[in-house]
């Protein structure tokens, strides 16, 4: 890709307001539209009715009625939350948005706000079990704290909108808000406390840490305000990566397959496909599992290394001194370079990669590994002819 | 965060210290502590810690941060090219 096509490129993301091409967390969206993170369609939360998660009475108010829920998960939940990780049933993985109550709250009892996008919402309500809260939840249409602020949905606006709709006002006596700090690129506290009076408190990342950020008299700790990216919270990611990238992968191994099948044969043509799925797969799985252990900060070097080893492991276990000089090279070009794109799509994951390096790695990094592919096919082919 | 950094000098990130408050906004907000208080100044401390996502800028009172905002997605950018140039079906699945 020509750095005038990255130009353009960013240019286009600069465009708030122009018909985004794809609906992508990356691209910035128009503020309170439905993104691709979430459902396919534009769903939205709905109203709250007694069907909504944990339901278990109403609370009734001169303005209206609020629902009392539950704050512990039931097996349905978490069933639910395994299904959305895979990707399935995404479009029902979201919750109405508007006022709840955990446990008994009363005028002075804090406020926390979250997405509606169900397992945001499980999270805060299992995280302040015990306790007697209020938990306003935005409609950011099923999209998580920090995709949805990305987008704006998780805004400003939705915030205000939403603190007027439940009258919150005539619900509390104290003014604040308590907001997850991820949930901080699409807010404004200052506009937010300007035009509705309530001042917006960044409690914590992790919702878990709710409980002891109100029993240290609302106090941030430093650790509370780290981002982390474990082991387990990169392997949670990593089904809906593989779901995604499914149908272009079996594209791809079906046309490898052929190709091959005619010009070698079938154990030939098994081999190419064994070796491409390997090379994806290190990318997408292994990868953004061995992260902090792969040398390298660029997320293609990371790749690029890692499918070495993949293509050293395929030479020694597949006769490898038995292939022909052009299919060695071919292989210890295309498949490396196939692990660093793959690779090199999980910095949308992420909470540590700017979208500058991203664009950096692209420029630089996306003509080598065209590169590397085409030179590798051309080899494979010229070896038949040799 | 320990152990996981990204590219070096990459970040836009920009303050202009002079109209700084000094009000402790950017450094709430910051999940990756880029910022430090110096006196009654914020100071960028960390620059390549930074990935742009913009909390510190939308949450100046006074905006003197800048930064070019944004989730930093490989395959959302291609999607916004291949668009852009009307090459359809190649990648047409989501990101993310
Ligand atoms: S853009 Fe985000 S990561 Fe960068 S300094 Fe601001 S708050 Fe911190
Ligand atoms: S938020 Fe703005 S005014 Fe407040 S300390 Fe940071 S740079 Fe200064």
């Amino acid at each position: 890709m020509k750095i005038t096509q990255i130009k353009k490129i960013k240019r286009s993301l600069k465009k708030p307001h122009s018909d985004p091409p794809e609906r992508c967390c990356c691209v910035s969206n128009e503020v309170d539209t439905a993104p691709c993170c979430g459902p396919r369609m534009v769903a939205t939360g709905g109203e709250i009715t007694d069907k909504v998660p944990g339901f278990i009475s109403w609370m009734d108010f001169s303005t209206g009625k609020v629902p009392h829920i539950s704050a512990s998960l039931t097996i349905a939940d978490h069933f639910g939350a395994c299904m959305a990780r895979w990707g399935f049933n995404r479009m029902r993985h979201i919750v109405p948005p508007g006022l709840y109550a955990i446990g008994a709250p009363g005028l002075d009892a804090p406020v926390c706000v979250t997405a509606n996008y169900k397992m945001s919402y499980d999270t805060v309500r299992s995280a302040l079990s015990g306790r007697n809260v209020w938990l306003l939840v935005l409609e950011t249409f099923g999209v998580n704290v920090w995709c949805a602020a990305g987008k704006g949905t998780f805004g400003t606006n939705e915030l205000v909108r939403r603190i007027a709709k439940t009258e919150l006002h005539t619900v509390v006596n104290h003014r604040q808000l308590l907001l997850p700090i991820l949930g901080a690129p699409g807010i404004s506290a200052h506009e937010v406390a300007k035009r509705t009076g309530f001042s917006v408190c960044y409690a914590a990342i992790r919702a878990d840490d709710l409980p002891r950020f109100i029993d240290n008299g609302m106090i941030t700790t430093t650790d509370m305000r780290k981002v982390s990216f474990t082991t387990y919270e990169r392997l949670v990611l990593l089904p809906v990566e593989i779901m995604l990238a499914v149908k272009s992968i079996a594209l791809i191994s079906t046309a490898v397959f052929l190709a091959a099948l005619l010009a070698d044969g079938y154990t030939a043509a098994l081999m190419m496909v064994l070796a491409y799925l390997g090379a994806v797969l290190t990318g997408i799985v292994l990868v953004p599992l061995l992260l902090p252990w792969i040398p390298g900060r660029s997320f293609a070097v990371k790749g690029a290394l890692a499918g070495v080893g993949w293509c050293t492991l395929l030479y020694y276990c597949a006769h490898g001194s038995s292939w022909s000089l052009p299919t060695t090279a071919a292989s210890f070009l295309a498949l490396p370079a196939l692990c660093a794109f793959h690779a090199l799509n999980f910095t949308g994951c992420t909470t540590f990669t700017s979208r500058s390096g991203v664009k950096k790695e692209m420029r630089v990094g996306i003509p080598i590994m065209g590169s590397a592919v085409i030179i590798g096919i051309m080899l494979l082919i010229m070896g038949r002819f040799l | 965060m320990t152990g996981l950094r990204y590219l070096k000098n990459v970040a836009t990130l920009k303050l202009d210290q002079s109209a700084c408050i000094g009000c402790g906004g950017c450094l709430e907000v910051c999940p990756h502590q880029v910022f430090a208080l110096e006196g009654k100044k914020a100071r960028i401390d960390d620059r390549d810690a930074c990935m742009e996502c913009g909390a510190c800028a939308k949450n100046c009172p006074v905006s003197v941060i800048t930064v070019d905002a944004g989730v930093g997605c490989a395959s959302g950018m291609i999607n916004a090219w291949l668009q852009e140039h009307n090459v359809r079906g190649m990648k047409g699945g989501s990101c993310c």
